[in-house]
């Protein structure tokens, strides 16, 4: 038994769980920002999905890893001006334009990808994001190979989590977005543009959600398949209450569950082979499941969430 | 003193919602340093005119000046532009983000960052000169709401405001804190803002207010130059068109017993719980019960309602025991309610009037048979009683939560007294109302007296129970400490009662 733990409980599991955290942190923050202006964005699993295809098209028809992320951040916020439109602009039901946003972005993705790269016996793949070690930094025990010897889509992911805390506590358009989460009449009074200040806060939260769809299909797997996001965007969606609509909870509640995720990968690994491995799969979501029910309460969402504004209503 | 330019005016403004005409050609002008009175009952069009000037309505007809130029206000931050602040009835604050925050929102901060220290600086320095101090870093929702309405106030002044609305300001104010209120307001006008008091309370318009403007129906029913040398009965005829004058109470003629109360005890779930409660309503007559609220009112209520079975005690409507306890059982029993909360547990806000006013008789022959609803009787029924009882709506079909407070009571009146019960039981009935409806609420009890039936009236205002009432009963901590007759009661003597000083009386 402790040959497993030692198995498993080494640097490369630490790392592991960065890079499980990287996509579910970005998807999280971007679910926080729409969900804190009061627009719950259910098309994210769809959203990250489409992201994930144009990303690898992009990169696998220019070579360019880079423009393959800026396509996928820019579809991401596309996606996100079509959901305002409809929750924020019309002020249609959240739930139910949200889950449309995944249909038709889930759709459109595998039409797309079927349209350019046919049926092929060997599915397409691209030579992805490498790890980029930090000089210095890299070079600490443990630390160093674990978080500083990454691909550039982490670091990128780890500077997001103090910037996102600083926009949304510390600059004016952040305190709007807080306040037309939470009040949009109060918002409204003291001139602030609440449709604009939701429109400017769910296409962000896509551009994020870009960025998560982005790292699994050109990063993590270096390839577009159907499952590459595989409930990935419903986690965030839990992950957004159990980390009370704050940047850093969140971000915290991201590794939490990827360690769940990284432990369980390698106890299908290892020794313990007469479990089934669909048991350990499950792991990770029975944990979000119970987490959820201990943790989240007393977790009070804003008050504005699900609730369209219009103005000349009494 | 000579007439300064007006700080503001307001030419011709007519506003129509559908086929409701809430302002119609209303002029209004207020000056540098004046505090004017805005008048009218519930529905004249106060708030929409406000409204219309911050920028949350665009009115159909008429012009804006601000020292005499023409402006167009489409939205609030126009009107904050051009130095409006408004105070919201229902405060528009974040509950969840700090006192500064609630302040900076909209503002444009310092380097990319909100400009915590500047935002300081200038809270502290409006403190000081109204003496509207607050803690900076408290949440809104820790605030009580004295403090909330003096946010509202130094946000409006944190902006910059010349010109400070209040809508009705003093209704959500205890009384101790309306001077602390005034003073401020008297502070701010001596330093040449102008400022609109609107209200129906004629006491503290004649006290605070330099003038007065008077709506009805939505036009400018009058002007009032001197309030403080205008008597209440003069400006609340400008309100109502016609004579106010307090309904007359004939002598009682009591027939049987229609609700009795024997022993009657709750255990405790929410408040205040009742202890051996006994009490008796007769045909024809109406009994107060009085007492500071939690002591005891809503359990009663609830119980006299059938929400909420009491542990011990026996109940009987009209000679019949209530065995179940269920709001189906009482009413069919012949009970009328009117409860407290008219939002809340008395119509549903988000479904047409007409369902809200047949929903306690939704099973019986009239309004739907083998299952099925019947939409034209529910429909007739609604519009017979909108016109009988003079309820202000474009019609049945209106969503019921966009009603006033009056209407709303009226509303709720009309769907008991349909049915002719033998006992009404309202708690609060004319709370929040404006003299006109109030008059008309205690009429329609006084109707159903002399028709013989038993009103029993849970309040606060001693004033109108004393009009109202054949006999008070008082609550303290659960228990009835005494009934008076109304002629032996009087404000001292039920006001001693219900600090429970006089023990059982």
């Amino acid at each position: 038994m402790s040959a497993v733990f030692e198995q498993i409980f080494q640097v490369g599991f630490l790392a592991a769980i960065i890079r499980i955290a990287t996509p579910l942190a970005f998807a999280t923050l971007g679910e926080m920002f729409s969900e804190r202006a009061g627009v719950l964005n259910l098309g994210i699993e769809g959203i990250m999905l489409l992201c994930a295809m144009t990303g690898f098209t992009a990169t696998s028809l220019s070579g360019s890893l880079w423009l393959g992320v800026l396509v996928a951040v820019l579809t991401g916020m596309l996606m996100g001006a079509l959901h305002a439109l409809f929750t924020v602009a019309l002020g249609l039901s959240q739930h139910v334009c949200g889950i449309g946003v995944t249909l038709f972005s889930s759709g459109l993705a595998y039409f797309l990808y079927r349209l350019i790269f046919g049926q092929q016996s060997v599915p397409p793949a691209i030579k992805g994001f490498q790890t980029l070690p930090i000089p210095v930094l890299s070079d600490i025990p443990v630390l160093g190979p674990a978080v500083f010897n990454q691909f550039a889509l982490v670091y990128v992911a780890i500077i997001a989590i103090p910037v996102a805390a600083f926009v949304l506590y510390r600059t004016p358009w952040g305190l709007s977005v807080r306040m037309v989460g939470e009040n949009p009449r109060a918002a409204d009074s003291a001139g602030v543009s609440v449709i604009a200040t939701r429109f400017q806060a769910v296409i962000l939260g896509g551009a994020l959600m870009g960025l998560a769809g982005a790292f699994l299909s050109m990063a993590q797997f270096n390839a577009f398949t159907f499952g590459v996001v595989s409930g990935r965007g419903w986690v965030a969606i839990a992950l957004v209450v159990f980390g009370r609509w704050d940047p850093w909870r969140s971000a915290g509640a991201a590794l939490l569950f990827a360690f769940v995720d990284a432990l369980q990968l390698r106890m299908q690994a290892s020794g313990l082979g007469h479990i089934p491995y669909e048991a350990f799969l499950m792991l990770p979501f029975i944990f979000t499941i119970v987490a959820m029910a201990v943790m989240s309460r007393n977790a009070v969402a804003p008050s504005a969430l699900l609730k369209p504004f219009r103005r000349e209503e009494r | 003193m000579s007439t300064p330019a007006p700080l503001i005016e307001m030419r011709g403004i007519t506003k129509s919602f559908g086929a409701v005409k809430a302002n119609e050609a209303v002029d209004l002008s207020v000056a540098p340093g004046e505090i004017l009175g805005l008048l009218g009952e519930n529905g004249a069009g106060k708030t929409t005119l406000m409204n219309v000037l911050f920028g949350a309505y665009a009115p159909d007809a008429g012009e804006i000046l601000i020292q005499g130029a023409p402006v167009r206000i489409t939205s609030s931050a126009d009107a904050l532009a051009a130095g409006i602040g408004m105070v919201h009835q229902h405060f528009h604050l974040a509950p969840r983000l700090t006192v500064l925050e609630n302040l900076l929102i909209g503002l444009p901060g310092k380097g990319g960052r909100i400009d915590r220290a500047g935002g300081l600086a200038r809270l502290a320095e409006i403190g000081r000169q109204h003496g509207l101090a607050l803690d900076p870093d408290l949440p809104v929702s820790a605030l009580s709401v004295g403090e909330q309405q003096r946010l509202e106030i130094v946000k409006a002044l944190f902006r910059g405001a010349r010109l400070l609305i209040l809508d009705e300001p003093t209704a959500v104010l205890a009384p101790s804190e309306v001077e602390g209120l005034f003073s401020a307001l008297r502070s701010m006008a001596a330093q040449g803002l102008g400022i609109i008091f609107i209200s129906h309370k004629l006491n503290e318009v004649r006290a605070l207010t330099h003038r007065c403007t008077v709506l009805r129906h939505g036009r400018v029913a009058g002007r009032v130059d001197d309030p403080a040398n205008t008597t209440s009965a003069a400006m609340a005829q400008l309100m109502c068109g016609h004579e106010i004058v307090p309904p007359a109470r004939g002598p009682s003629t009591p027939g049987a017993d229609v609700l009795t109360l024997d022993g009657i005890s709750t255990s405790k779930h929410v408040g205040t719980a009742l202890r051996e409660v006994s009490l008796t309503v007769r045909a024809g007559e109406i009994l107060g019960i009085a007492g500071v609220s939690g002591n005891g009112q809503r359990a009663l209520a609830e119980v006299i309602s059938g929400m909420r079975a009491p542990d011990t005690g026996r109940m009987t409507i009209a000679g019949q025991t209530v065995s179940r306890f269920s709001p189906r059982e009482v009413q069919a029993l012949g009970l009328g309610r009117i409860p407290e909360d008219r939002m809340t547990t008395g119509l549903v806000t988000n479904l047409p009037l007409a369902d809200s006013m047949v929903l306690p008789r939704i099973g019986s022959e009239a309004f739907s048979s083998k299952g099925l609803l019947k939409p034209d009787a529910i429909r007739a029924f609604a519009e017979e009683q909108i016109r009988a009882y003079d309820i202000r709506c474009p019609g049945p079909m209106t969503r019921a939560g966009a009603l006033s407070g009056g209407n709303l009571q009226k509303a709720l009146l009309a769907r008991e007294l349909a049915f002719d019960p033998k006992v009404l039981i309202v708690s609060q009935p004319t709370r929040g109302l404006d003299i006109g409806a109030a008059r008309f609420i205690h009429e329609k009890f006084l109707d159903m007296r002399a028709k013989g039936c038993g009103i029993i009236v849970i309040g606060e205002d001693l004033e109108e129970l004393l009009v109202l009432c054949d006999r008070i009963a008082v609550m303290y901590e659960g228990r009835i400490v005494g009934t008076l007759d109304s002629t032996d009661a009087t404000i001292a003597r039920l006001g001693l009662l219900m600090t429970g000083a006089e023990g059982r009386g």
